[in-house]
């Protein structure tokens, strides 16, 4: 039996039968990483005290025959903008080089309440800022499938290792499509659920009113299994939905027959790659052949979508990253002599160029003269954008689109021109403007072998739906 | 040209930055070029349109909305809840590049 083989089913009844443990499932991934990160580049830091102490309570469980928690003994890999107590985390970022969080994730917390092993903490671009990865501070992280090619980003890390049979699951953060893109890249599954339900205490935060927290995972059913640990309320974030959590896997099941889906020529228009579309368009003649109905819908503000992220993700993104101060737990520059001087050399010397560019467009959009002008003319059409699914959602069940224009590009390709670079975001970001949930779902491989993926977006809270659909398609696939 | 290099100058001192003067004329260019893009959303007349800066503006304080309930927070009653105890000191302190073991220590802020 390969033990980085397994689902997070197959994982729990194994341990639970005693046919392996989960001390001999961490081990296994701890040497696939050791055999293979070298060259991926997935981990920052690794946490094996942490990680065998977790697999060692789950094989006492199993041995004094408990029933085992959901994701008992689930090796499982943390994007390093969650905060882990003990262990280092530091968003990808210099200036949090060092940091060490006295208090856990609550995504993490679920997690591990559920029986999951923490194998340690993923690359990603800087505070989840980027597309391709290439702004970690760190290292970049390589496609699996293509050491030439990024794995996406920012959660690149994360997509990396659940495609590299590195983690059976990872966690992810999704801002503008940080989730599922990679996960498109690195042809796995990456769900990124409504805003509000997933708790965001403890990630680290980017835009506060676009962060998501979600799976990245081998198939639909882990998804589901993981969504439904992690989801719900949550006292220590206010924006958490006080809703009940679905049973996701026994939706999973629901026929697909007789749903609506919408097609929207807003997502397969110029920019599109031809090998993108044709699979797109294959998935979506197989989703019809299943029993979907195929719906044109029409979401016409969908070119205003880029430009109306940018300018409030790096106007969120400046008052968030302005608590970076070299005070309280980031970096602090050498040799300042006055307090003005220690913020900003602190800030110039841990920063990157990215992050720098975000803080600074956010600062200009949100500064006097240019608010109006700026940030609250990208409010405006951010309602435009919402009010598009409204309608769009009025019609259909779900709507589906490319995850990404293209496959996954080359490392360098677009790391000096930000604007190509904001591009590859161009058919997730409006979801996390509106607050929808999305999922990508592989769906073919380009003629070279690179993977491409399927998007499902979906009502406010309706994840069961698009799971469904995105299950559905995997199964027949 | 909407920024100039002085816009730069004082936008980084808005932010705490202070950024060489390669970083400089890099942001100079980088900024011109996504405010140039930017632009494209003045072709939408939004005057009639509400802004939106968090998603439970526009469904938590209407219940026709779908999805409505689950942002209901934004209308919640305004009660204390589930408040977690402020972490002790020497946790507080433990990340801190200078401290004491009483206080987070800092260069001096006040010239004379």
């Amino acid at each position: 039996m390969d033990l980085t083989q397994l689902s997070i089913d197959g994982i729990r009844s194994t341990v639970q039968e005693r046919s392996t443990t989960a001390f001999a499932l961490a081990e296994a991934h701890y040497a696939r990483i050791e055999k293979e990160d070298g060259e991926i580049g997935a981990f920052l830091t690794l946490c094996k005290e942490r990680a065998l102490e977790q697999a060692d309570r789950i094989d006492r469980m199993a041995a004094e025959g408990k029933e085992l928690p959901p994701l008992g003994g689930v090796p499982v890999a943390i994007k390093d903008v969650m905060s882990t107590r003990g262990v280092r985390t530091t968003a990808g970022s210099k200036i949090l080089g060092h940091y060490i969080p006295p208090y856990d994730c609550t995504a993490v917390a679920r997690m591990e309440a559920a029986g999951a092993v923490v194998l340690g903490k993923t690359n990603c671009d800087e505070f989840a800022m980027g597309s391709s990865n290439e702004n970690s501070a760190f290292r970049p992280v390589r496609n699996p499938h293509d050491s030439s090619r990024v794995p996406g980003g920012s959660s690149g890390g994360s997509a990396a290792a659940v495609a590299a049979d590195m983690a059976v699951v990872a966690l992810g953060s999704d801002t503008g499509g940080s989730i599922r893109q990679p996960a498109s890249f690195c042809g796995v599954v990456g769900l990124m659920p409504t805003y509000g339900r997933v708790s965001r205490y403890g990630l680290i935060a980017f835009a506060s009113s676009l962060d998501h927290i979600g799976p990245l995972t081998r198939t639909v059913k882990d998804a589901a299994i993981v969504l439904h640990t992690i989801a719900g309320r949550d006292p220590m974030d206010p924006t958490s939905a006080d809703l009940p959590v679905p049973d996701y896997v026994a939706e999973l099941e629901k026929p697909v027959r007789g749903l609506k889906l919408g097609v929207a020529k807003e997502y397969f228009g110029e920019g599109l790659d031809d090998e993108v579309r044709h699979a797109v368009e294959s998935a979506i003649d197989r989703l019809k052949s299943f029993g979907c109905e195929i719906v044109p819908v029409s979401l016409p503000h969908t070119p205003y979508a880029i430009p109306t992220y940018y300018l409030i993700a790096t106007a969120e993104a400046s008052a968030n990253l302005a608590r970076y101060d070299g005070v309280r737990y980031s970096y602090r520059a050498a040799g300042v002599k006055s307090l003005s001087e220690m913020y900003r050399r602190s800030r110039d010397e841990g920063f990157g160029a990215e992050v720098k560019r975000r803080i600074m467009l956010g600062t200009y959009a949100l500064s006097a003269g240019y608010y109006d002008a700026y940030y609250l003319k990208a409010q405006k059409v951010r309602t435009l954008l919402t009010r598009d699914f409204e309608e769009a959602f009025s019609k259909v069940d779900a709507i589906v689109t490319p995850t990404s224009p293209t496959a996954a590009f080359r490392l360098g390709e677009k790391s000096n021109d930000p604007l190509a670079m904001y591009l590859a975001d161009i058919y997730t970001v409006t979801a996390d403007l509106a607050g929808i949930p999305g999922i990508s779902v592989p769906c073919g491989e380009t003629s070279e072998k690179l993977p491409i993926g399927l998007q499902i977006l979906g009502k406010h809270f309706d994840e069961a739906t698009i799971m469904r659909v995105a299950h559905a398609y995997e199964q027949g696939a | 040209m909407k920024v100039t290099e002085k816009d730069v100058i004082y936008v980084a001192d808005l932010a705490n930055l202070e950024l060489s003067e390669s970083e400089r004329i890099a942001m100079v260019r980088d900024l011109n070029s996504i405010l140039d893009y930017v632009d494209r959303l003045n072709e939408l007349d939004t005057s009639n349109v509400e802004p939106m800066a968090q998603v439970s503006d526009r469904y938590g304080v209407d219940a026709s909305k779908q999805g409505s309930a689950g942002f209901g927070y934004a209308s919640r009653e305004d009660v204390v809840e589930g408040l977690r105890k402020s972490l002790p000191q020497e946790v507080a302190l433990e990340n801190a590049p200078d401290a004491d073991g009483t206080f987070f220590r800092v260069p001096k802020v006040i010239e004379r």
